[in-house]
């Protein structure tokens, strides 16, 4: 009797329990604004997230990158690298986001929610290295040209692009200042303002600063002087076989030492030929982004977006001295390896503070690279080794259908028990529903993560949770058979069901176990839903189940038929 | 009081030659079906590559649809009816790129689609890229857990039953796990990371089936009264049969289900279960059971054991102690 008591506490306390554990409350979320600063809020949610393929998001994979260069250590370089996306990533401000790092060489991103693909993708990979450069003002490129034509004669370059001569004619007046602001050569103004040969007059240019320079070499005809010293122009269509040229080690080796060939990020129209540039800069940075402490985006009138920083004390120290070596230079900001804007030039020793200038992109891309740069730079090159992105309506389509599977599946079995074993299916049913309470539970506890194969499993569980019953049913119904007394059938029943259940559930769980061991993503899901039904199975078929026989048993006090 | 199949007496170990001859042929068939295919039809998870499912406010035509990618530069990507007639998969091998980043893909063929059917009027529902090396890692990772997890259900059941039963459960197992490979070949379904969670599954389930029958033989051993293990095997599948019968339909019916409501995405995985339960079933009944009496044969307990020897066994290789007794003393 007491015993009796004692189990119906136990089922109470846990269905209270359960209850307690999914009930929907308000979560304090923790998140960042795109400034950096955090803001807690408060969400109403059931305590049991859903996964990406039922919520929609983005699933995204990055690892190392090693395709240039061995990375040492990527292990403890992922380590340093998960910091950094960490934060980056939770800057999006969107909530419940996981950001991980699976096995040796690899980051996971979860960001639920997230439609633009690109743009989760260029904030996680982007490495953001952010170096200020002083552009070469010795003329030392146009010295270099008949050395890197020869390198591009000899490696066969086929990146010229036809009618320039065109195109230039029709800008004689935007050339003459390109070639008037040309400080090296001091006749270039007149020459590169000579409207009728525009093909020579690039030549001619080129010519003034540097006598020694060949004419027409593969390089040079496609290069213009720029509006400062160590810029130069070219026009947009030759970029990739540009970029490809300098990036290939013999014309590194052509360059003169100490200095590095930059492209620019933004383009010029001068007539209607569109022109990008590309800039020698001094290899040595005088400084990096790892003085960085601040960056906001902010709009100016004039140079449209821009995104402002603040360097740290001892940054601005170096900052100061090393500008003031500089005066009357230009300064290139250097974001990986693309030079941002236009360089300014230095007119006195700069402090702490300065500014990118974003050309013609808009404000969120400038949110971006503030929201980059303060979280500092990626110690590795990452790359993307996975994505997947889920749709939100295909996300909800997919959870309608599993509750509609899962409601035709609850009812087949409600059928089948009730049909087959009447007033014990009855109690098996009464179990089953504690089941799916308990499940449920057991899954928020883990905190766990509901996915659709998830769903499936546990749909599939309730049809498996009903077999521990039915052996349970079956050796009851023998031992009647052998004209026990419904007290005695029933004890034995359960006394002779119990290993044949805990073996078969025990082997289950593990291999359950080595599936969440594995497992990645959906399957480990699928291994904790799996684990959690087992365990819920065997609570409820031994114990719930029981304990509905013995109140009944104790009601009927003693009944001489059992409808099993 | 309702009762299926109760009290028989078939004899189940007796037809174990058809019942192999099935299995074997069946097995065979998966396998000329993998040599004609080239293999399993493995998901872009294993292969990498890019996957887009993209629904149509009205039905495409595939030919049309098929021109469009290929003209995008995605030839030879496969085109897939996904569930209802408006919605596609693409699926383009990982190399098909022209930035030479693997993440473009999938916005290259976006880009395509809403070029030619207006953005209005198609919309991609999901994307998937995955990397060349995850997928390798990812098989590697398959193979791992399933030998992992039969090696510790041989300890297991090693340990609570005896080292013959673990075995024959383990054979029995891996049994279920080539014919339903067999199965995936013929069906041609694809082989995802899902797939793989139900070939466990299945796993699991069958081992579940053989572990009961066991535990019923491992109890009949017991009894005081010795009998042949060719008969107490017979009895102990006959006294579990309702239970199986029961089990069995009411998982089926829950499979069912799944299969028929919960989608496109699980259907694979249904399908495999389904197949899992029949040949679970089948493998519990006629593989583990002979293989067992096969083993008792090869191997047989102390002839002072409780457990006798098969019929079958005694006429071809008569049980004999393990080891001869040594005199005491005699050294």
């Amino acid at each position: 009797m007491s015993n009796l008591k004692w189990r119906l506490a136990l089922i109470g306390a846990l269905v209270l329990g359960s209850v307690w554990a999914l009930y929907p409350r308000n979560v304090k979320v923790r998140q960042r604004r795109a400034d950096g600063t955090f803001f807690d809020t408060t969400t109403y949610r059931v305590p049991l997230r859903k996964g990406l393929d039922l919520q929609g998001g983005m699933h995204l994979a990055l690892e190392v990158d090693d395709s240039k260069g061995v990375v040492a250590n990527k292990s403890e370089a992922i380590d340093r690298a998960l910091k950094v996306v960490r934060t980056r990533i939770e800057g999006l401000g969107v909530s419940e986001t996981v950001i991980q790092k699976s096995g040796n060489d690899r980051i996971l991103v979860d960001i639920p929610g997230i439609d633009n693909r690109e743009r989760a993708i260029k904030i996680a990979q982007d490495q953001a290295f952010l170096e200020f450069q002083i552009t070469d003002k010795t003329g030392a490129f146009e010295k270099a040209l008949p050395r890197l034509d020869q390198v591009a004669r000899d490696k066969g370059f086929g990146g010229a692009v036809a009618s320039a001569a065109g195109a230039t004619q029709t800008s004689p007046s935007a050339t003459a200042p390109l070639g008037g602001l040309l400080t090296t050569g001091t006749d270039t103004a007149k020459k590169g303002a000579t409207p009728a040969k525009s093909d020579s007059a690039k030549k001619d240019s080129a010519k003034a600063d540097s006598a020694t320079l060949g004419a027409g070499g593969p390089i040079s005809k496609l290069i213009l002087g720029g509006q400062m010293p160590g810029q130069f122009l070219f026009e947009r269509g030759n970029y990739d076989a540009l970029k490809l040229f300098f990036e290939s080690p013999a014309a590194v080796a052509a360059l003169p030492p100490g200095k590095v060939v930059r492209f620019g990020s933004d383009s010029t129209v001068i007539g209607n030929k569109v022109y990008r540039s590309l800039y020698l800069v001094d290899e040595r940075p005088i400084i990096t982004g790892e003085y960085l402490t601040a960056a906001k985006p902010n709009q100016s009138p004039l140079e449209g977006t821009i995104v402002e920083f603040t360097l740290n004390q001892e940054g601005g120290r170096r900052f100061q001295r090393e500008t003031a070596k500089h005066v009357h230079d230009y300064m290139a900001i250097v974001l990986d390896q693309v030079v941002m804007g236009a360089p300014p030039v230095i007119n006195s020793a700069i402090g702490t503070r300065g500014q990118i200038t974003m050309g013609g992109k808009d404000l969120q891309a400038a949110q971006d690279l503030a929201l980059v740069l303060q979280a500092g730079a990626l110690p590795v090159q990452l790359r993307v080794a996975e994505v997947r992105n889920i749709g939100p309506s295909l996300g909800q389509d997919s959870i309608n259908k599993a509750l509609t599977a899962g409601a035709i599946a609850i009812v087949l079995v409600v059928v089948i028990m009730l049909g087959y074993y009447r007033f014990s299916g009855m109690l098996a049913v009464g179990g089953l529903a504690l089941y799916v309470l308990y499940t449920l539970a057991v899954l928020a506890g883990f905190d766990a993560v509901l996915t659709l194969p998830g769903l499936a499993g546990f749909v599939l569980s309730i049809g498996i949770a009903v077999d521990a019953n039915v052996l349970i049913f079956e050796r009851i119904r023998e031992e009647l058979d052998r004209g026990k007394t419904v007290r005695t059938a029933i004890d034995e029943g359960f006394r002779h069901a119990m290993s044949a259940i805990i073996d078969s559930n025990v082997s289950t769980i593990l291999t359950a176990m080595v599936l969440y061991q594995f497992g990645t993503g959906p399957v480990k899901g699928f291994a904790v839903t799996l684990i959690a039904g087992i365990v819920a199975s065997m609570v409820t078929s031994i114990f719930v189940v029981r304990t509905f026989f013995l109140l009944w048993l104790n009601r009927t006090r003693g009944a001489q038929t059992l409808s099993i | 009081m309702l009762r299926i199949l109760h009290d028989t007496r078939y004899d189940f170990i007796k037809p174990w030659r058809i019942a192999i001859g099935v299995t074997v042929a069946f097995i065979a068939t998966g396998l000329i079906f993998l040599g004609v295919h080239h293999g399993l039809n493995r998901s872009i998870e294993f292969t990498g590559g890019t996957l887009v499912q993209a629904e149509f406010a009205k039905k495409p035509d595939v030919g049309e649809l098929r021109n469009t990618i290929d003209a995008a530069g995605f030839r030879g990507a496969e085109i897939q009816q996904f569930g209802s007639d408006t919605s596609y998969t693409i699926r383009a091998a990982g190399h098909q790129t022209t930035g030479g980043k693997v993440e473009n893909t999938a916005t290259e063929i976006q880009t395509a689609l809403e070029q030619k059917y207006g953005k209005s009027s198609v919309h991609i529902a999901r994307t998937e890229i995955v990397g060349p090396r995850v997928g390798d890692e990812l098989s590697r990772n398959a193979m791992i857990a399933i030998v992992i997890s039969l090696g510790i259900t041989l300890l297991y059941l090693a340990f609570r039953f005896e080292w013959r039963f673990g075995v024959a459960a383990v054979i029995a197992t891996a049994h279920d796990l080539l014919s339903t490979l067999a199965f995936l070949a013929i069906m041609r379904l694809e082989v995802s990371l899902t797939v793989v969670a139900a070939l466990l599954t299945v796993i699991g389930y069958s081992l579940n089936d053989t572990i009961i029958i066991f535990d019923r033989v491992r109890e009949n051993l017991k009894k005081a009264r010795p009998e042949p293990l060719y008969d107490v095997l017979n009895r102990s599948i006959n006294e579990t049969l309702p239970r199986s019968i029961l089990t069995h339909v009411t998982v089926a019916a829950a499979t069912l289900s799944l299969l028929l409501f919960a989608g496109e995405v699980i259907r694979p995985f249904s399908w495999i279960m389904l197949f899992g339960i029949v040949t679970g079933t089948f493998s519990s009944i006629y593989i583990a059971g002979p293989v067992l009496l096969w083993i008792e044969r090869r191997w047989p307990r102390n002839a002072g054991g409780k457990a006798g020897s098969s019929p079958s066994s005694a006429k071809s290789a008569p049980p004999r102690p393990t080891s001869p007794r040594t005199p005491v003393g005699a050294r």
